[in-house]
């Protein structure tokens, strides 16, 4: 019962911290930590199914966040109408052709029979790119020329963006299926820097390829699962509501004027507060399905012939398990997952940034929310995200707090302490590397260890 | 006349880059490749080593040009260079004692120490950002060109000229003269050859009677000095970026892998292999072809493969066809 | 005695697997420890090397007692193992394995090194090819010459025929007779157990962790009772 006990004891502290900062500083910023949070609850645990439940190292994480952001865009982008007919045809054929050159690759692959098969397959493959180039060409600067400053892509199918969710993590899937039929019979470090790299082809696709995501010119004004802030405040219903809320702070007022100011002053902080409320609540739905899956597969026999796999390669092997096609199979679902994320990501932002991608920022930090939660405990991963982002978020006024303190002494414009002050976002991956270590060194579990679980 | 015109254009926009650019990777690569000979893990903290380092020898350049002294024509970066080193070596033993000790005495398995080497990284990155700060530094001095694109078409009477920056032919002659150095020393002296031996088979080294903290601190010392040097000569050829050297290190990890993960003289290969194709497959050969060709069939299009934004996919499509076909490296792995 | 280990017991974890085992070796002499398969033969000289734990017993050479020494420091003063299997530098030369045997001696080596060349005239044309290259008779005479380039007083073999043929088996029995020749106390571990006992002065046979016979070649290959159990008839 220790193990439950823990967790509790971790869930327990986390929610007192956000209920300390909804009264200290402010409940928007208490909620604007809780939704990231969720959010990178979520990456953590598709990180942690292929690290935690089967070792396999994913330094990809920001190519399937991505990905599952560019789903966003396909989805829930209404159609450039003028995009489409200048250049809509020629996507469409180029499509169908680049659809026929990966068949006839693969045909090639799985049936012919030669000794220059390999030669034919490299020269097949290499192909691809210039024939693209050649049919899509044109087709790809007609629709980057339309209206190049507001639009100047081809938009999407404008549907629900909640759809997007789900067509990001199987758009993710698909990707780490491609990833893992080449990369997984490799060796861990291979798999790390093969991953890196991928995640890095995937992030310059998005930030060039203009016609299908407007690259670095982002895509603003996505929709949402929840209703906006200024449709809120012009509705009755919500008016009435805080109204009806806030009666004994609004009766004591008098004056009819500065009643119609603080009601105005109420709704427009309770309106934000409320959409972040309905983000909260669709992300902890997320969270805690993904979270009953997890642990049931974890304890199904699927998730005890994945533990074993993790824990003795060799014996599993021998037991006659096709190890490679596992890998694969957990690798597609925790990417997934991140795709997923990704999409969640991009939808609470309500843009879409190509070009804010960093490995840093989007594979590391979250490699660091896993490991520091604790390797192969989905609770560890969500506890691991809190910390995380409780760190990232509070590490800056705490940095500022220790120069200040330190250097109390010192007038506030002698350079050093300038410079300082002006550093101050890198001291988060100080923070993080030490964190990592600290954690690696002395808790090498996590703070929530894995449980052993007995069947 | 058309045909000397072309090969000058191949040289000035391929050859001379690719040259700099691949020697850049070679010193990186061979670095990476010893530590994991030696150390046996993939050390992802090495962009940010190169980074720190390439950081205290522009620190030192301006307080010796604060000093007036300067090289004359050449970058008075090279006279911080032996400062570079040291800080370097400095820091790299700290992490070694403090960080990857605990788990070399602990055999932990290679993955454990790329997490381990991921932390190091966060903490060097963030060192670097605050100590000079993410932006563009350019500390290049000297003279900036050895040979200027006019001069060569005035001496040649071409249409086309070869600019030769002085950066780069420093580059490649440093990356030469500090290659030689480190394949003479590997190869000829005891030490190296205990290091060798010691990658190769560290259990029979051991009754050897070769010491390996011995080893582990000359691995250090000349990894740091490879990064320094690596580091300084890629920020004087573009300039000083703290990101930019994380970003080299994606290539750098695939001119290991090329040339055989644990090989030096593979690594060096490596970075060539790489730097040529990346250059070669993201220049636009319209003019070359215009130069060659009969006027009717010239080029309309850039005839250029693919765009210099996917520099990435290039560096792996090259990592994937050698793991596939060759998966201990075109140079055979696993010696150091 | 020049090189003695008396009552050695340890192993791994909280289990002994060798018990009291005690083994004597003199210089120009050969000694093979025999015995079953898990009998702790291998066990017994990581003992003597100091690569494993020991709960009790010592180690002496040449009077001085060694047993807290480390492996390293064991090598210095003048033991040298030929384990069984990774026993080369696959990748480097036959030439920097020998080198390498010589890491703690300073000074000029070529002398050794020839006369190394002279003992085994085999690697003589092969200096210059990596050693992982050659054949597994070969390797072995390298393994042998890189244990002996640094002047050993003991010189500790575990089962140095292990995987090869007959003809080459005998051939690095006879290399091993030239190297007692050299004044050098050899002890191994054998599995080829009569085959050893052909070429040794003396055998201890082990059972379960513990002395069980001990004696002089002839002795223990003429006893019906060992011959039995241990020889194969």
């Amino acid at each position: 019962m220790r193990n439950n006990l823990d967790i509790k004891l971790a869930f327990g502290v986390m929610a007192l911290l956000l209920v300390m900062i909804g009264f200290l500083q402010s409940w928007g910023v208490a909620l604007a930590i809780l939704n990231l949070c969720l959010i990178s609850a979520v990456m953590s645990m598709g990180v942690n199914i292929q690290w935690g439940y089967s070792g396999l190292i994913n330094f990809g994480v920001m190519g399937f966040l991505a990905i599952g952001g560019f789903a966003t865009i396909i989805v829930s982008v209404p159609p450039v109408t003028e995009a489409w007919s200048a250049g809509g045809f020629g996507i469409i054929l180029s499509g169908l052709i680049l659809f026929i050159l990966i068949a006839g690759i693969f045909y090639v692959h799985r049936k012919w029979q030669s000794k220059y098969k390999n030669y034919l397959l490299f020269f097949l493959v290499i192909s691809v790119i210039p024939i693209m180039k050649l049919v899509a060409g044109p087709s790809i600067s007609a629709i980057e020329s339309i209206d190049a400053a507001t639009s100047g892509f081809l938009g999407g199918f404008d549907l629900p963006i909640i759809l997007s969710w789900f067509v990001g993590a199987f758009f993710a899937a698909i990707i780490a299926f491609v990833i893992g039929k080449v990369c997984l019979g490799l060796r861990s470090d291979y798999l790390a820097i093969s991953t890196l790299l991928i995640s890095g082809i995937v992030v310059s696709y998005v930030k060039h390829e203009e016609w299908l995501t407007r690259g670095v010119k982002n895509v603003t004004g996505l929709k949402r699962p929840a209703p906006f802030e200024v449709d809120l405040q012009n509705s009755d219903w919500f008016v009435n509501f805080i109204e009806y809320l806030f009666k004994g702070r609004l009766s004591k007022i008098t004056d009819f004027e500065e009643k119609v100011i603080l009601l105005n002053d109420l709704v427009m902080t309770s309106s934000s507060i409320f959409v972040k409320l309905c983000f909260s609540l669709i992300f902890s739905i997320v969270v805690i399905t993904l979270l009953v899956f997890s642990e049931k597969a974890l304890r199904s026999p699927w998730g005890r012939m994945m533990r074993a796999i993790r824990d003795n390669e060799d014996a599993a092997k021998a037991m006659g398990k096709d190890v490679v096609k596992r890998h694969l199979h957990i690798f597609m679902i925790g990417s997934a997952i991140i795709g997923f994320s990704g999409a969640m990501l991009v939808t609470y932002d309500g843009l879409f940034t190509p070009a804010s991608y960093q490995p840093l920022r989007y594979t590391f930090i979250i490699w660091v929310m896993v490991l520091l939660g604790g390797t192969g405990n989905n609770y560890g991963a969500i506890i691991g995200a809190f910390v995380v982002w409780f760190i990232w978020i509070e590490s800056a006024p705490f940095a500022l707090f220790v120069i200040n303190t330190l250097m109390s002494g010192i007038d506030n414009t002698n350079q050093l302490k300038m410079h300082l002050i002006d550093s101050i976002p890198y001291f988060r991956y100080l923070m993080m590397g030490l964190g990592l270590l600290v954690v690696m060194r002395y808790r090498p579990k996590g703070l929530l260890p894995e449980k052993i679980i007995k069947n | 006349m058309d045909f000397l015109n072309a090969i000058v254009l191949l040289t000035n926009y391929i050859i001379v880059p690719a040259l700099t650019y691949g020697s850049q990777l070679a010193l990186g690569a061979i670095g990476v490749t010893i530590i994991y000979g030696v150390l046996r893990f993939a050390n992802f903290a090495y962009g940010d080593l190169m980074a720190f380092a390439t950081m205290v020898v522009i620190l030192t350049t301006w307080y010796l040009q604060s000093l007036g002294i300067t090289l004359g024509f050449l970058p008075t970066a090279l006279l911080a260079l032996p400062i570079g080193i040291i800080a370097t070596i400095i820091l790299s033993l700290f992490f070694d004692k403090t960080v990857f000790k605990y788990y070399r005495d602990k055999k932990s398995e290679p993955v454990i120490l790329i997490v381990v080497s991921i932390g190091v990284m966060f903490i060097l990155n963030a060192i670097v950002r605050i100590i000079i700060g993410p932006g563009d530094v350019i500390f290049m001095d000297g003279a900036r060109f050895i040979m200027k694109a006019g001069e060569f078409k005035k001496m040649t009477g071409l249409n086309e000229g070869i600019a030769l920056k002085s950066t780069q032919v420093i580059t490649f002659i440093t990356t030469i003269i500090t290659c030689a150095i480190l394949f003479y020393f590997l190869n000829k002296t005891k030490t190296g050859k205990s290091m060798r031996a010691y990658s190769n088979n560290e259990d029979l080294a051991l009754l050897s009677g070769i010491d390996p903290t011995k080893i582990i601190i000359y691995t250090w010392v000349i990894v740091s000095i490879l990064a320094t040097i690596a580091g300084s000569l890629y920020g004087l050829d573009k300039s000083f970026k703290p990101l930019s050297y994380w970003n080299n290190l994606l290539p750098i990890f695939a001119a290991t892998i090329v040339g055989g993960i644990g090989n030096p003289l593979g690594a060096f290969y490596g970075g060539f292999v790489i730097a040529f194709t990346e250059i070669g497959l993201t220049y636009a050969y319209k003019k070359f072809l215009v130069y060659l060709l009969p006027e009717q069939l010239e080029p309309s299009s850039l005839v250029q493969y693919i765009s210099t934004d996917y520099k990435f996919a290039i560096s792996f499509a090259i990592l994937v066809v050698v793991l596939i076909y060759r998966p201990n490296g075109i140079f055979k792995g696993k010696v150091i | 005695m020049y090189f003695s280990a008396k009552n050695l017991t340890g192993g791994y974890g909280g289990v002994n697997i060798i018990e009291e085992c005690s083994f004597e070796v003199n210089q120009g002499e050969i000694v093979s420890i025999l015995g079953p398969n898990g009998a702790g033969k291998s066990t017994a000289m990581k003992a003597m090397l100091g690569i494993l734990d020991l709960k009790a017993g010592e180690v002496i050479l040449d009077g001085k007692n060694i047993t807290k020494l480390k492996t390293q420091e064991r090598i210095k003063s003048g033991i040298s193992f030929v384990p069984q299997t990774n026993n080369i530098f696959t990748e480097l030369t036959v030439q920097e394995n020998l080198e390498m045997g010589a890491f703690l001696t300073d000074g000029d080596i070529s002398a050794r090194i020839k006369e190394m060349y002279d003992l085994f005239p085999i690697m003589n044309e092969k200096q210059d090819q990596l050693a992982g290259e050659l054949s597994g008779g070969q390797r072995q005479q390298v393994a042998l010459a890189r244990a002996l380039m640094t002047n050993p007083k003991v010189l500790m073999l575990d089962e140095p025929t292990a995987g090869v043929s007959p003809v080459v088996m005998d051939e690095i029995f006879e290399h091993i007779l030239n190297i007692k020749k050299q004044n050098i106390a050899v002890l191994m571990v054998e599995q080829n157990a009569r085959q050893a006992l052909d070429i040794s002065d003396r055998g201890y046979i082990l059972v379960t962790g513990r002395n069980a016979y001990e004696g002089s070649g002839d002795y223990l290959l003429n006893d019906d009772e060992i011959r039995k159990s241990f020889l194969g008839g």
